[in-house]
Parts: structure tokens; C-alpha cells; sequence
């Protein structure tokens, strides 16, 4: 059995903000292992990146509430102080954002800005930290990093300062990196490479992955765990073979029947999911996919939990069609022959 | 998608490049070779998807087709009259014709401006009806797009991506054009806002009788709408295929390696498949690499790769690649290909047309069958 070494359960995320409160999350549990990826996906506004920024501790603020646990460790990060959370941050647990150009400093270099990184936690000379950065910046398949390390963030290509941000997450070890859509600003060849070194650093690392996307085809190749969230709630949860074989949740066929794919016949149109994700203020009574959904029954006014309904007991969804039925409905959806 | 068989649009050995200028006379020390002789011609009503990497002037490419820029040289012809010499007072009335849907639906509309005056500006600069006229107008538009005609008065700060690109979908269309160049109108959103984004554009392609050059990186997006696709790599254009075709049989290297790069949503097929991954990044195109551009990264190099320049070769079937060694192509029908006159680039050896097949067969898309 891996070393478990992030557990959050029952986690909730309130704003207050003028418009009213905001339930940004509402409800989120998920286990990480050492050495696993887990996948976390969702349209934008469902709460995926607030997760991972919660870990962390980046949303605390005077209008933020939260609720449940995030154990890394056996330690809460939720009551942590903010001394104690600073040594975990960028240490034990790195983040990589989504937008490399604005995540690196324009007027500083690249190499100084690693060395930074790993400075702040650990008491080595700028020489050795410099060092390490060559190195990192080696490891992340950057070309002649003795002298690149002096270059400015400018000086990169969007895929190298995605790149260099990496190396600038890993540059303490940490055990978890988050990643959140790494790679929706890059083409998609350097998206290839860019998910291929994620991989490969894991496994050199001894490091655990949670990757945040919007795009189910990012997570098909490295996951191991997927977590579909909707409206601030986990909607499915299962292994990546489940998840892509056996979806159990119609807004899950959505994001697949979304992604126009090339290892099929093209259909006359993309499935498309109707509408918008709703106003996180105001969330619609019950399933709260239901406005969305084309087979909602009026059963859905109530909300179904989140719980095992097929034959693998780690498979779990909120959906109250019964799983013959979605089996049956399942591909012509995905298809885009259901008129939603 | 009717096609009708006349080239709308005529792209002829056009070049772009930009100036770098140093020093306080400004002399000119280096050029971008953004686009470096590209020539291909698109029919009223089909869509061309034009794809390749960041930087490989596909972007350039559509704005001087709309002639946002000016060509450095060659002609590009709309209805077989050349608009490439044209100032702007004889291209006012070609701007009607042609229009265009930008990547950033963020940075695309002007955010001090309400929504009606948005999508009523391009008509009220060719004037275009009255006030009432406009708004009413305005109003069908914003039902065309999807969204309501309360919409008028608010903001663009007010709608979500989806939203906008919707507005800026709406804008395009207001003077009723007959091309649309469609620069990444997707790639800022959501794949499930794509999804919906994508199959309006198409719906609108059959109703307004649109021809659309659809500027994208993701292959998967462009296969859907696309009838023909020309694949760029650094200002050259390597092949020019029907849409289905390329994905079955890609003939340059550098298609295959992009097809692989595809994201497929079914972890069996992904772990089949070879991933051809490509080092690096796209070479500077202020010093574009000799003989065939892409070289330094492609699997099968060999010397005469460095050397000399492919043209492109009709390989058939509508089927043209710029490669000394095709894949998908045998030996026989190696033998009856020759250089396209039309679409080669001037500076391509036009006797140096393949004699050495690249890897027999390969199929960077894995398919399943159909029945499952």
C-alpha cells in the first residue's frame, strides 16, 4: 500500500461577496497516494481550481469559510497557521498555474527565480542553488540550461516557460504537484511533451500529481484516478478506465462527446452540453446538473449522493437513472443523437 | 456544404515578411519569414482548415487574406480580381465581403461598449440602414447566434467566453460576408463551450451560405469542420489535403507527428498508438533552416533534406505534400508524381519530386471500428 499523503474529505468553500454567498466548493473528498495521478476535471466555474488553491491556503481571506478536512500527512492544512503552511507551500506540496507568462516575473531571470524557490526553504549558498537550478532546468529537457539559467521569462517560448515553471515547482522535492491546466495556452505538440515530462518527473521524484483540466483527452494518457466535478461537487468519482469505459454520469458523457475525436467517424455535430453551469449563488433545487441534463425525471428535484451504483464498489456517482438504462443511453449521447 | 466549383479566394506565392530594424536610421537588419511563398485557393462555400504549430504564420497568413496586412509579395485574389495592390478606399468595399472571428474573445471586444453598438458597428461604418434598421438587425443577429435580444444594452463583462465569442461570431456576420476567417475562434474555451461554439459556426455555414478558412492548432477541431486542410510549418505550406484523407493517409512527417499529438479519450487506444513526440520548439523563422524547413526535427532526415527544398508534389486525388520521403505513398505511384506548378513554392527544386518512400504505412490515428 502507497503512502497516503493527502485526504480531504467533506471540503467546502463559501465566499461572501456583495452578489450574496458563493459555494465556489460544496462538498469535495478524494484521497492521493504517493506515486498516483489524480485527475480533476470540469467545465470552468465548478470549483476545481479553488480546490486546489484551498490545499494550499491560497484562498484563506476574511470572506472565506470553510468547512471539512484537508490532511496531508495526518496534519490539517485548513486550521494550519500561515507560518506552518508557508513551509509546506512550495516545499512539501508545489503548484504549477495554468498561464506560464504571467506566472513567471518579467523583469527578473528565470534561473534567479528557481533559485528563489528553493532558497526560501532550504539554507544553501546562491552557488549551490544556482547549480541545482542548471540542473532542474536540465531535468525538465531544457537545452543548454548553463545558458538559459540567465535568461529572461521573454527569452522562452510558451512551452519552455511551462517548462521552467515546472522546474521551479519540483525545485524542493515536494510530494505533491498540482497542476492546473498546465498546458490549455500551449499546442498541442507541446502539450504532448509537456503531460510525457509530467510523467516521467513524477516517477524520478517519488512525487504524487493532481492535474486540474477541462479536457477529458489531457487526462486519458496519465492518470490514475479521474474526479469529475460539477457546481462545487465531486459527480463521479473512479478509476480512469472506469471513468472512460463505464461513465455513469450524463454530465461526464457531455465532456467526452464534447471532444471532437479523431478514433472515430466524425459525427454530423458535436454532442454539445446545453446551456451554462449554473450561478454558483443560486444553485437549481436538487441534481444540480439537472437543468442541463436531456434525461432529468422529475426524481431529480432531489438530490442523489454521491455513492456506488455499479459493480465496482470505488466507482461512485450522483445520478439517479438506473445503470442499465444509462448503459443504454450512454453511446447514443456521447454520439450526439439525443436531442438535448 | 455546396460547393460550387469557383475559387473564392486565391492565395498566389504570397510572401509576408517583417522588417527588423536596428539602429537610429533604422536600417533593416534581419526579416521574419512569417509567410514565404504559400499559394493555395479556396472554393465558395467549403472550409479550409488552416493548422500548424505557434509561430508557423498561419495567423499571418489569414490576416493578409483579409488584408489586415499587406503582402510583401505575390496576389491574392477574391473573385478572381487581385485586392493585394488595393489602398484603403478600394478595399472599403471588399471589407463587407470578408471578415473575421479573433482568437481572444476577452481582447476582442471593446469592453467601454455596449453589446448592440459592438455588433451594429461594422454597419453603421458602411451604412448600412437606419438606427431602427440596425438595432432590429442587431437583434435577429444576437437569435442567429444564440443568445437573446435582451442582450442589446449590456456589456461584454456581462457574458461568459462562450458568450462572447458568440458576440464576436455575431459581429462577423452583421454585414452578411461571403468568407469568414475564423483565427483559433475556439481555443480560449471550455471543450464543452467548443463543442457548442463549433456546431454554430456550422449551422451558420449552411444558412448564410459562408465559406470559412478556420485557423486552428487542435487537429481534432479542424477534422470536424473542414472539407480541405493545409498544414503550415514555418511560413511554408507542407501539405494540402481533403479533410478526410489527411487523417487516414498524412504523407509529410511532420502531419503525422501532429496527428499523434492529439489527445485521444480512451486509455487503450492512447497506449497503443506511437506518440510521436517532437523535440523542441519551431526553429526562428528569422533564420529559417535550409532545404526542407522542418529537418531538424523530423524522424526520417536524411542529407538531401538539408539540402534542398521539396515542392510540392500532387500526389493525387487533391493530395499535395512538400516531403523527400512520404509516407502512406508506394514506390509505384512514386513514380507518376510530379511537382504541382501551380502551388510550389518558387524557390523548391521542382526535379527534386521523392524517389525514396519515408515508412511504408502509418497511421498516427488509431481507429476502432465503427460498430462499437
Amino acid at each position: 500500500m502507497a503512502e497516503r499523503l493527502l485526504d480531504v474529505q467533506g471540503l467546502k468553500v463559501r465566499f461572501a461577496t456583495e452578489d450574496g454567498v458563493v459555494n465556489a466548493v460544496d462538498g469535495v473528498d478524494f484521497e492521493l497516494d504517493r506515486g498516483r495521478v489524480l485527475g480533476i476535471v470540469g467545465e470552468s466555474g465548478c470549483g476545481k481550481s479553488v480546490t486546489a488553491m484551498t490545499i494550499l491556503g491560497l484562498t484563506r481571506g476574511t470572506n472565506a469559510r470553510f468547512e471539512g478536512e484537508v490532511s496531508y500527512k495526518g496534519r490539517d492544512l485548513l486550521t494550519m497557521s500561515e507560518a506552518a503552511l508557508r513551509e509546506v507551500r512550495g516545499n512539501e506540496i508545489a503548484m504549477i498555474f495554468q498561464d506560464p507568462m504571467s506566472s513567471l516575473n518579467p523583469v527578473y531571470r528565470v534561473g534567479d527565480q528557481i533559485v528563489e524557490a528553493i532558497t526560501t526553504h532550504e539554507n544553501v549558498s546562491k552557488h549551490v542553488a544556482k547549480r541545482r537550478a542548471i540542473d532542474l532546468l536540465r531535468q525538465v529537457g531544457i537545452p543548454r540550461p548553463e545558458a538559459r539559467v540567465e535568461d529572461f521569462p521573454h527569452q522562452f517560448s510558451g512551452g519552455m516557460r511551462q517548462r521552467a515553471m515546472i522546474a521551479m515547482g519540483l525545485a524542493n522535492n515536494p510530494d505533491i504537484l498540482i497542476a492546473d491546466e498546465p498546458t490549455t495556452a500551449l499546442d498541442v505538440t507541446i502539450q504532448a511533451q509537456i503531460i510525457e515530462l509530467i510523467d516521467k518527473l513524477k516517477d524520478d521524484f517519488n512525487s504524487a500529481v493532481i492535474l486540474i483540466t477541462h479536457d477529458l483527452g489531457v487526462v486519458a494518457d496519465i492518470a490514475d484516478e479521474i474526479v469529475v466535478m460539477y457546481a462545487g461537487r465531486v459527480v463521479e468519482r473512479a478509476s480512469k478506465r472506469e471513468l472512460f469505459y463505464d461513465p455513469q454520469m450524463p454530465y461526464t458523457w457531455g465532456l467526452l462527446g464534447s471532444i471532437p475525436r479523431l478514433d472515430r467517424p466524425k459525427p454530423e455535430r458535436l454532442h454539445s452540453i446545453t446551456g451554462a453551469p449554473p450561478s454558483l449563488i443560486n444553485l437549481p433545487r436538487g441534481c444540480k446538473f439537472r437543468p442541463r441534463c436531456p434525461h432529468a425525471l422529475e426524481k431529480c428535484f432531489e438530490e442523489p449522493r454521491l455513492e456506488a451504483r455499479v459493480e465496482d464498489p470505488k466507482h461512485l456517482d450522483r445520478c439517479w437513472l438506473v445503470v442499465d438504462e444509462k448503459r443504454s443511453l450512454r453511446e447514443k449521447t456521447i454520439a450526439g443523437e439525443v436531442a438535448a | 456544404m455546396s460547393t460550387n466549383g469557383a475559387p473564392l479566394v486565391e492565395v498566389v506565392h504570397v510572401k509576408k515578411y517583417f522588417p527588423i530594424k536596428k539602429g537610429v536610421l533604422g536600417r533593416e537588419v534581419a526579416r521574419v519569414h512569417a509567410v514565404d511563398d504559400v499559394s493555395f485557393s479556396v472554393t465558395e462555400g467549403e472550409t479550409l482548415g488552416l493548422v500548424g504549430e505557434s509561430g508557423c504564420g498561419k495567423s499571418t497568413l489569414g490576416r493578409t487574406i483579409v488584408r489586415l496586412l499587406e503582402p510583401t509579395a505575390g496576389d491574392i485574389r477574391f473573385r478572381g480580381t487581385s485586392i493585394s495592390g488595393l489602398g484603403a478606399r478600394a478595399l472599403r468595399p471588399l471589407r463587407r465581403e470578408m471578415q473575421m472571428v479573433f482568437q481572444d474573445p476577452y481582447a476582442s471586444l471593446n469592453p467601454r461598449k455596449r453589446v448592440g453598438s459592438i455588433i451594429g458597428g461594422p454597419m453603421k461604418i458602411h451604412g448600412v440602414g437606419d438606427k431602427g434598421d440596425r438595432k432590429q438587425r442587431v437583434q435577429e443577429l444576437l437569435e442567429t447566434v444564440g443568445l437573446s435580444p435582451e442582450h442589446y444594452n449590456r456589456f461584454p463583462h456581462e457574458f461568459s467566453g462562450g458568450q462572447r465569442q458568440r458576440i464576436g461570431v455575431a459581429r462577423a456576420l452583421a454585414l452578411r460576408p461571403k468568407l469568414v476567417v475564423a483565427d483559433e475562434p475556439v481555443s480560449a474555451l471550455d471543450v464543452s463551450v467548443q463543442a457548442q461554439v463549433i456546431n454554430l459556426l456550422d449551422e451558420l455555414q449552411d444558412e448564410f451560405h459562408l465559406t470559412y478558412i478556420f485557423i486552428a492548432h487542435d487537429l481534432g477541431v479542424v477534422r470536424h469542420v473542414s472539407d480541405r486542410i493545409a498544414v503550415m510549418y514555418l511560413g511554408k505550406l507542407v501539405e494540402l489535403s481533403p479533410a478526410e484523407e489527411l487523417y487516414q493517409r498524412p504523407i509529410m512527417p511532420y502531419t503525422e507527428a501532429l496527428l499523434s499529438a492529439v489527445p485521444i479519450p480512451d486509455p487503450d487506444l492512447s497506449e497503443q498508438r506511437e506518440r510521436i513526440v517532437l523535440q523542441g520548439d519551431v526553429p526562428s523563422p528569422i533564420d529559417p533552416p535550409s532545404g526542407c524547413r522542418f529537418h531538424p526535427r523530423c524522424r526520417y532526415m536524411t542529407e538531401i533534406c538539408r539540402e534542398v527544398e521539396p515542392p510540392l508534389t500532387d500526389y493525387g486525388n487533391d493530395h499535395f505534400a512538400a516531403c523527400h520521403h512520404p509516407l502512406n505513398v508506394d514506390a509505384e505511384t512514386l513514380k507518376r508524381v510530379q511537382a504541382s506548378d501551380e502551388l510550389s513554392p518558387r524557390s523548391a527544386d521542382e526535379d527534386a519530386t521523392p524517389v525514396d518512400p519515408g515508412k511504408r504505412r502509418s497511421q498516427p490515428v488509431p481507429r476502432i471500428p465503427d460498430s462499437r
